[in-house]
């Protein structure tokens, strides 16, 4: 569609819009030009020690390794290639609970973590290990005094999140890997969301353990990483998937040569273009925020504000439910906490544990910015969201009764 | 997920929405679900004291659009129909009409409710009018 840009001039605009970039992102395509030889010219296996194109792949993994170390400050022996973030969670969590069972058998970690990190946990819990979930506060964060109260001498790892996926709020993490460490427990994050997007560096911040995924920054599905530490502590891991010893012997395995090279470019094009994207995303950022504050009363934010990823939003439209809402802005891709847009036909999980109660957690929307999006896209999504919004307060009886001045939490509602 | 034509036009065609005056006796107001829930409907009737036909109905819905497109649906069937006519009407038959999916099929509920719900309200409203009818316990919420 043709739409005029606010200098009054006449731009394409393709719909639909993409605002889902915590899902996943639109692949670079300067990360996919890199990618291409490796799957018809340099197609060799990187454990072919004896020939050319065993030596070129191996050539290939290596520097993508540097770039991904130099991302996070960390160096090319600490970095062990998955398949993405879900099994490096997997691996760290695990392979950390096997190695050091005789050292104790208690794991931290909150509420509000991915499914990969909370469901890794409880099959370990099935297993003998306890497990503490440290809820959050209103705001999201963790609370660092009931962190330092949670570990005991039985604790062998904490496992806090670097940026909700959801709320994008970011954990106080340089702080948490300092209680660890001065109580000499690991510490692993899950980087996913955070890495590539804000500076992170796994020694300022004493991270021992740090998952993340190409598909978040630009590079492709299906590879991810894990950063073990090697010195101060050096962090041992009992492999979950047993093979060829590839890895060190920590992730057997043949090495997905085009997605490395590929995460390995997505990391550099991070490092390179951060601070001046940041820059630009919260900015694309806040104009939504704005937009979408002066066109409608009663939004409300979820999650902290101040210490937040640069391209995350999540709002409530209150006495508006999320499902409906996506209906009507079907040419905009966002999440819903809402329960009628899960798989579990429950309201998320994360809006309920900052104690937001359930009809605010039906009623929000995720926004995620990414390196594609154009201010054209903020203004027509504000403006989008705003009809629709309006459209569905005049049916929404809430809407109708909160003008009337009934207070909705005295009313007694009828339950199925 | 993919919805029918049928809920997609209720969706972005809302039939009767709107408020009737509850404090009128020919009208009844049915009030179902929960915002915590994520659906709350309101549906309201206004009914011909005389012939006992459902002259008016409207609806006000909180909820997705499988939620909004059940209630839209039950205004069209209810108006011109009787009380006892209305009655009649199933949440199998709005799954029907409206192709919804299993996942759906507690907003045909809802709207059996806010119907049933509604009609129980009139028929409270008429029977205090008539003291000497029998009682029908008011299903309406506040």
């Amino acid at each position: 569609m043709c739409i005029r840009n606010s200098d009054g001039n006449k731009t394409y605009m393709k719909l639909p819009i993409y605002f889902d970039n915590h899902a996943t992102t639109r692949v670079d395509p300067r990360v996919v030009t890199a990618m291409l030889p490796y799957f018809t010219e340099h197609y060799g296996n990187a454990a072919s020690r004896n020939h050319e194109f065993g030596w070129e792949a191996e050539q290939a993994v290596d520097k993508a390794r540097k770039q991904i170390a130099d991302l996070i400050g960390a160096t090319s022996k600490e970095i062990i290639f998955t398949s993405g973030a879900t099994e490096s969670n997997n691996l760290a969590i695990k392979g950390v609970a096997e190695m050091y069972a005789e050292k104790g058998n208690h794991i931290i970690t909150e509420v509000t973590e991915h499914k990969a990190v909370l469901d890794t946990c409880k099959k370990l819990e099935k297993n003998g290990f306890r497990i503490t979930y440290l809820p959050v506060m209103g705001d999201g964060l963790i609370d660092l005094e009931m962190l330092k109260e949670a570990i005991t001498d039985k604790t062998i790892l904490v496992s806090i999140m670097y940026a909700n996926n959801e709320l994008g709020v970011i954990q106080p993490i340089r702080e948490i890997g300092k209680i660890c460490r001065e109580r000499g427990v690991l510490f692993h994050t899950d980087g996913v969301q955070a890495v590539g997007k804000v500076p992170v560096n796994v020694n300022a911040d004493n991270i021992d353990l740090l998952s993340l995924s190409a598909h978040k920054m630009y590079g492709p599905k299906g590879v991810g990483a894990l950063y073990v530490r090697r010195k101060g502590p050096r962090v041992q891991i009992t492999a979950q998937i047993d093979g060829g010893g590839h890895e060190r012997g920590m992730r057997s395995g043949t090495l997905n040569v085009p997605g490395i090279v590929g995460l390995g470019e997505a990391c550099e094009l991070c490092n390179k273009e951060m601070a001046e994207e940041t820059v630009r995303l919260s900015a694309l950022r806040d104009r939504l925020r704005a937009k979408l504050e002066a066109g409608l009363d009663e939004v409300f934010i979820n999650g902290s504000m101040e210490h937040r990823l640069p391209h995350n939003l999540n709002m409530s439209f209150a006495y508006v439910e999320g499902e409906s809402l996506l209906m009507g802005i079907n040419d905009i891709a966002v999440s819903s906490g809402s329960a009628c847009t899960s798989a579990t036909l429950e309201p998320s999980y994360v809006l309920k544990a900052l104690g937001v109660g359930d009809d605010v957690a039906h009623s929000s929307i995720r926004f995620g910015l990414g390196r594609f999006n154009t201010e054209e896209e903020v203004d027509y999504v504000a403006n989008k969201l705003i009809d629709v919004v309006v459209k569905l307060r005049e049916l929404s009886p809430l809407y109708e009764m909160a003008k009337e001045g009934i207070d909705l939490s005295t009313v007694s509602w009828s339950h199925d | 997920m993919a919805y029918s034509d049928k809920v997609l036009d209720h969706y972005n065609n809302p039939r009767n929405v709107g408020s009737l005056d509850k404090s009128s006796a020919s009208v009844g107001t049915g009030m179902v679900g929960a915002p915590e829930c994520g659906d709350v409907m309101k549906l309201q009737i206004r009914v011909n004291d005389v012939s006992g036909i459902i002259e008016e109905a409207k609806f006000k819905t909180f909820g997705c659009g499988s939620a909004i497109a059940s209630s839209s649906l039950a205004t069209e069937w209810l108006k011109g129909k009787t009380v006892d006519e209305a009655l009649e009407i199933k949440n199998t038959d709005i799954v029907n009409e409206l192709s919804l999916p299993p996942v759906k099929i507690h907003c045909s509920v809802l709207a059996e409710d806010a119907i049933k719900a509604a009609i129980g309200d009139y028929r409270a409203k008429q029977s205090k009018q008539a003291p000497a009818a029998a009682q029908t316990p008011a299903q309406a919420v506040a």
